[in-house]
């Protein structure tokens, strides 16, 4: 089997809460594990570690089986060829920042593979924290650090727990460019879990999403993101879309940055590390799309997309309406009042303006 | 000025027992901090057993262990010409058992206070269970070892009853300082108890002392 498939077939049970999943990931880039908390993530990233032992199940990177209760494998945690990066990174209190990066170098059965002890300071702009002490070290720099370490072990796969919980926006905005350059510096796969779409939209190619111990849904980010609903075990979600373009061109002097989606463009916040031809992916809240049905002038949105009506569906108990526009380059998903729809007309099949203000696009986008 | 021979006789076997509990004590309370068996309160009860008992229980059934005609006592002999009672061997074998509490509850604690937490990392960077234990868990409890050595370490000094029982009071051999001290006030010759007592009381404190400014003012740091 090939060595980028990770088989996933476990049942777990503790008091008040079992897990039970039965998936095979073909891994590429980053692969999102999305839910609430206590909707088992961390469960599942503990149990491809080796943390937590299955009562029954089969765990296996390709040919490798890590365990398997039939056949009475079960390899030792540290014996797998696993990353795992902790929540709150747990550093070694009692280690430098150098010492800590030393610990995992030292150990790693790959040493001079790949890249160095020296390749992963540089990358990681830790040159100046090696001699620091862990306790000393900002939320930030501490996962920074914990990332790096955790690489040092030169692992097949990358398991990351949350890295960005507990982080103020800023610190996230610090981690978050390494996050996005682990595939092209590493060239190691990538589990992510995390219960934050922004987080989910910008970083994963695919997306498995949990909800009370079960995977409700798995697919292409894009796919899977625009499909999702709130509901029983979903805990805070925000119906949103994913879009991909490419990178047109950057307006400097009003920091906005110019993105093909489909033949249109949208202007989002300037993102100057990214280059014209560089792959973008934005990702779109249903709440934050108006929709017109001519071409509207005089207004301040400079983001209009051309589509179709695919979908309306109302909420006869609510105010709301979910309407699905058809743009050339996807989906995309809108909330609207039922007056709104009514007002307008809008049915399956009819051509329509989406109306995105570009500031919506903060945070959400890359 | 009393002999300083009794007080020689008590830092040797306080410095052998400390080092033999610090072999004995480590593997015994890193599985009673770590273990999820039900035998971990029956272990527990047995090892605090020494915190409860008078001295002269441990010390009788000791001393009955250490007699020729049982089996430790026959194998002793054999093997050293020599008997286990009376014996510096014996009195060191018997200082184990007293003060075994005083070092396997102070590790026991710190290997608690440590957690899975950092064992999970380091499982996590390859190390094998026996390296995070040396490499992560040892040091992160490195005040429990303190505490632990110097308690024992105290402690054995400190010890009376048991020595008594299972040792005597053989000059050179194990006539120890509370012996001495004892001795000297059985006879009147307070003066001696007092250079003696007194010495002590200020070596006791001035540990003490030690430990509590060294955990002060280096919050553990290694590497």
């Amino acid at each position: 089997m090939s060595a980028d498939v990770l088989t996933l077939r476990a049942r777990i049970a503790f008091p008040g809460f079992d897990l039970d999943v039965a998936e095979e990931l073909h891994l590429g880039g980053v692969t999102a594990v999305f839910g609430p908390s206590g909707s088992g993530k961390s469960t599942l990233l503990r149990l491809i570690a080796g943390f937590e032992r299955p009562g029954a199940g089969h765990i296996a990177l390709g040919d490798a089986t890590w365990f398997d209760d039939r056949r009475g494998i079960d390899v030792p945690a540290h014996e797998r060829p696993v990353g795992y990066m902790f929540q709150d990174g747990r550093l070694f209190p009692h280690l430098t920042v150098r010492g800590n990066l030393e610990y995992a170098d030292r150990r790693s059965r790959a040493r001079r593979a790949r890249y160095t002890l020296a390749d992963t300071i540089e990358v990681f702009g830790l040159r100046e924290l090696l001699q620091r002490r862990v306790a000393t070290l900002s939320g930030g720099e501490r996962q920074r650090v914990a990332l790096a370490r955790t690489l040092l072990t030169r692992p097949d796969l990358l398991l990351l727990d949350e890295p960005l919980a507990g982080l103020d926006r800023a610190r996230k905005h610090e981690i978050l460019p390494y996050l996005e350059q682990l595939q092209r510096h590493f060239g190691t796969h990538v589990v992510y879990v995390s219960h934050d779409l922004d987080e989910v939209g910008r970083l994963a190619e695919q997306v498995v999403v949990l909800a009370h111990g079960r995977a409700r849904a798995r697919g292409p980010a894009a796919e899977v993101i625009g499909s999702l609903d709130p509901g029983p075990g979903t805990g805070e979600l925000e119906v949103s879309s994913l879009l991909y373009g490419v990178v047109a061109g950057h307006d400097r002097r009003l920091h906005l940055t110019r993105i093909d989606v489909g033949g249109d463009t949208v202007t989002v916040p300037a993102d100057l590390r990214l280059r014209p031809g560089d792959r973008a992916r934005l990702r779109v809240l249903a709440r934050d799309v108006a929709i017109a049905t001519r071409r509207p002038e005089g207004i301040s949105i400079r983001n209009v997309l051309e589509g179709t009506i695919a979908a309306v569906a109302c909420d006869d108990e609510s105010a709301h309406a979910d309407v699905t526009v058809e743009l050339r380059s996807g989906r995309l998903r809108a909330t609207l009042t039922r007056a709104a729809v009514e007002a307008l007309e809008l049915t399956a099949g009819k051509p329509v303006f989406a109306l995105v203000k570009s500031m919506s696009f903060e945070d959400r986008w890359r | 000025m009393p002999a300083t021979g009794p007080l020689w006789l008590s830092l040797a076997l306080a410095l052998a027992t400390t080092a033999i509990l610090l072999v004995v004590a480590t593997p015994l309370a890193w599985w009673l901090a770590t273990t999820r068996s039900p035998a971990k309160p029956y272990l527990e009860a047995v090892t605090a057993l020494p915190l409860v008992l008078p001295p002269t229980v441990m010390g009788f059934y000791l001393l009955l262990a250490f007699n020729p005609s049982s089996p430790l006592g026959a194998f002793w002999v054999s093997v050293t010409g020599d008997t286990l009672a009376f014996s510096f061997a014996g009195l060191v074998i018997a200082s184990v058992f007293y003060s075994l509490p005083f070092m396997v509850q102070p590790l026991q604690g710190a290997f608690e206070a440590v957690g899975r937490a950092p064992l999970e990392a380091a499982a996590s960077l390859r190390a094998s269970p026996f390296d995070s234990f040396r490499s992560v868990a040892v040091p992160l409890s490195a005040r429990g070892f303190l505490t632990g050595c110097v308690l024992t370490f105290a402690h054995t000094i400190g010890e009376f009853g048991v020595v008594l029982m299972v040792g005597g009071n053989i000059p050179g051999r194990t006539k120890v300082i509370s012996i001495a001290i004892y001795e000297h006030v059985e006879t009147l010759r307070y003066a001696e108890a007092h250079v003696l007592s007194l010495g002590l009381l200020v070596f006791s404190f001035l540990v003490l002392l030690l430990v509590y400014l060294v955990n002060r003012r280096y919050p553990f740091h290694v590497g």
